[in-house]
């Protein structure tokens, strides 16, 4: 195959080596046509002495770069891309503390099995290990939080890289992968080989799938329980078996509770979606998962943050674990089957060979646990004139809940808040930093995600905090005239880590209270309209006119600073034993929604 | 206790410590490690020695397999294995105590490499517990230097897990597909 952008400069020498297929150019425009070729369509970067060559080649490639404030948000931008298609997303830096500034985009990446390709420049080859400027191993600082990670030294090793790091990111159970290219390999000049660059991996096999027995072992599980449940984790959509599991439950009959990364993959409308599950979760949802005697973990790993104490965790219950990752069978739970490899393979497998169920008891019962939610629910509260965020959360949900909305959120007290509101009925429409908690990841990755899917409706759920830490981004939005909707979710305090001193440290409040700056002004400063908003009847008017205006949009929503996320299980406690919001007796009466 | 794993690797610069950082990371023992070249260039083969449960060992062949680097991992501690250490040794003998020193070796089939006026060098090759044994009965000679290779290990009967075809994790089922079960 010809070189597909041969250059007009080099027609001629092209011309000559037509039999050969190739023209020579240089490492980094094999880069470029290589991401080209491999689909990529947006990078996010900043430049640097040590990636300059490949940012010279960029003109004379169609990809779209989007020049970000800080590296950090071109990782989280790249993952919000990743998160809202399933297509990689890929992120470039410079050497050194351009690349050490990715460092926590990548961890973010790796906890929750997201797409990523991160391209870093790296000193010349000749330079390598004597601490030249800018110069940092970081293959060796990733490596633990990459999937894989290469350091390529000659240009003629760029394409196997880039393409083998594109195949690696996005199968099996997908991660991010970093390519660290020395200035002299993108300078220097070779033949693009485009199909001896194809992966050859003897040692990966992310092909794995079950057993016979293993299926016959699931289904007399599944058989003979009387009080089966199904985990519903952030693998299902990695796996785009969201359809499948429907049947699946529909079928059986049997209820769905789910993880943070798992909301969406079941409406929340559907019958047998309990809702979410772990620390801040329904108490009758945990309490469903304490009594059931059968869990079927369907692309989800028993963090402990589902879990609580794993000594008491689900005491009666059979497990059956579909994962695509043997590492994580018996990892922290352990179980009675295993069916290793991808999940939708595996339930078009059971689909047919389960009996249609009736656990009517089952549900009955699991009606009845949830007990006197409602009247705890602060949506039911008499309105005492301060704005709590669950009512912001409420009312946006009310607003967006007709358009294809996409709601990014930060990581804190907002996003339980927002997990438990929120009603997530498509799959997708959540993106929010489970595994490793990143501070700072809603708004980049929400710019991702408005890159990815320009038609759709973005908003930003961010707490005071989180904002301030790539607030940077702004600028971004505005440079590249991104119309993404911020909804700041402001109480004056790191407010998670002060519901923490509230229950386990005294109310001494260390540390968190913060004296924030005017978001307002701050967003107007970086040219884009901001709103403030402190009684709840001017929520749903400004979510309109955010709605209605043409450019980005930021809203500063002053709500109730002491307000605390209930229930909660506490730390190394129990599942069932969940601290529960206080009773007011002014809405005994309330129903539930 | 202790699990003897075999792992196959890709012979590139930086798989080792892939290997050893990810034994680091999920906070797994290393007792020995050793790595050496194979009957086939590009791939390297390591012996690990590890302190672990079944159900960890099991997550260490988990976690080690999945480096993209690792073209098979087999936990040999319970299949029939040939496990070999070997040890230089120098012991302190002085004319009184050599001649026992050199019984001793006898005894152990160790060779004998060096004879100075105050010391003798054994080289010792055998079974790890073979190897403590020797050492505990020099040792009131006085051992002046020990060094020890760690544990190489082989499958017995002409049967060895092959990395020349596609390398294969845990359990193979007929049609070629990978299975794997608890």
């Amino acid at each position: 195959m010809s070189g597909s952008k041969a250059s007009p400069k080099t027609s001629s020498r092209a011309a000559g080596k037509a039999a050969a297929g190739n023209e020579p150019m240089t490492g980094a425009r094999i880069l470029w046509e290589c991401l080209e070729r491999e689909g990529v369509k947006t990078v996010f970067g900043y430049p640097g002495g040590a990636i300059l060559p490949a940012y010279d080649a960029l003109r004379h490639s169609s990809i779209r770069h989007i020049l970000v404030r800080h590296e950090q948000g071109a990782t989280h931008m790249a993952d919000g891309y990743a998160r809202a298609t399933g297509e990689v997303g890929v992120a470039v830096a410079t050497s050194g503390p351009g690349a050490t500034n990715m460092v926590t985009g990548i961890a973010t990446a790796m906890m929750d099995s997201s797409p990523i390709v991160c391209i870093t420049g790296q000193v010349g080859s000749k330079l390598l290990g004597s601490d030249a400027f800018q110069e940092t191993d970081i293959t060796g600082v990733t490596l633990p939080i990459t999937k894989h990670n290469y350091l390529v030294t000659r240009a003629d090793e760029i394409a196997h890289a880039v393409r083998e790091a594109m195949y690696l990111a996005k199968s099996g159970r997908p991660g991010p992968v970093l390519i660290d290219i020395t200035k002299d390999a993108q300078q220097s000049v070779c033949e693009l080989d485009w199909e001896g660059a194809a992966p050859k991996m003897r040692g990966y096999r992310p092909d794995l799938s079950p057993a016979n027995e293993e299926y016959q072992k699931a289904l007399t599980l599944i058989r003979d329980a009387k009080r089966p449940l199904i985990l519903a984790g952030h693998g299902i959509l990695v796996s785009g078996a969201e359809a499948e599991v429907k049947a699946f439950a529909e079928r059986t009959c049997i209820p769905v509770a789910l993880t943070l990364l798992g909301l969406g993959t079941l409406p929340a409308s559907h019958f047998l979606n309990l809702g979410m599950m772990g620390m801040h979760g329904e108490a009758w949802v945990n309490q469903t998962i304490q009594e059931s005697d059968l869990l079927l973990a369907f692309g989800m790993r028993f963090d402990d943050r589902v879990t609580g104490t794993l000594k008491t965790y689900a005491p009666n219950a059979k497990k059956i674990h579909i994962d695509i990752d043997p590492a994580e069978i018996n990892k922290n739970v352990k179980v009675d089957v295993a069916l290793v490899g991808d999940l939708r393979k595996i339930l078009l497998e059971l689909l047919p060979r389960v009996e249609s169920g009736n656990h009517t008891d089952w549900i009955e019962n699991i009606r009845t646990l949830k007990g006197d939610t409602a009247v705890r629910d602060i949506q039911n509260l008499p309105d005492n004139g301060h704005l709590y965020a669950a009512h912001v959360i409420n009312d946006l949900w009310h607003e967006t809940r007709e358009r294809d909305t996409i709601i990014v959120t930060d990581v804190g007290q907002h996003q339980m808040w927002e997990a438990q509101y929120y009603k997530h009925e498509r799959s997708r429409s959540l993106i929010t930093s489970g595994g490793l908690g990143t501070m700072g990841f809603a708004l980049p990755a929400a710019i991702g995600a408005k890159v990815a899917r320009p038609d759709a409706n973005v908003w930003v759920v961010v707490g005071d905090g989180g904002f301030q830490m790539t607030m940077a981004e702004l600028a971004t939005i505005r440079q590249e005239n991104l119309k993404v909707n911020i909804a700041i979710i402001n109480n004056g305090y790191l407010g998670m880590v002060r519901q923490w001193q509230e229950f386990f440290y005294d109310r001494n409040y260390e540390a968190t209270p913060l004296l924030n700056p005017d978001f307002a002004r701050v967003g107007e400063a970086y040219g884009i309209r901001s709103i403030v908003v402190e009684k709840r009847a001017d929520v749903v008017p400004t979510v309109r006119a955010a709605h209605a205006h043409e450019g980005a949009v930021l809203i500063d929503f002053k709500v109730e600073q002491e307000d605390t996320v209930y229930p909660m299980v506490a730390a190394g406690a129990a599942l069932n034993e969940m601290i529960r919001r206080p009773k007011n007796p002014l809405v005994e009466t309330a129903e539930d929604e | 206790m202790l699990h003897t794993i075999v792992v196959y690797v890709e012979n590139k610069p930086g798989v080792l410590s892939r290997v050893v950082s990810l034994f680091r990371r999920r906070a797994f023992n290393i007792d020995s490690l050793t790595v050496g070249r194979t009957e086939k260039p590009e791939v390297s083969r390591m012996t690990i020695v590890t302190d672990a449960d079944e159900d960890q060992a099991r997550r260490i062949v988990a976690n080690v397999y999945k480096l993209v680097n690792v073209l098979l991992v087999d936990d040999v501690t319970h299949q029939p294995a040939l496990l070999r250490d070997l040890a230089l040794v120098k012991v302190a003998a002085t004319q009184e105590t050599r001649g026992q020193v050199l019984e001793l070796a006898t005894v152990f089939k160790a060779r004998v490499l060096d004879i100075a006026a105050d010391s003798i060098t054994v080289e010792m090759t055998g079974g790890e517990e073979k190897v403590d044994r020797l050492l505990e009965l020099l040792h009131p000679f006085g051992l002046l230097e020990v060094v020890r290779t760690g544990v190489v290990a082989m499958r017995r009967g002409a049967k060895s897990p092959s990395v020349m075809t596609k390398a294969k994790p845990v359990g193979v089922v007929d049609d070629g597909s990978v299975s794997y079960s608890v």
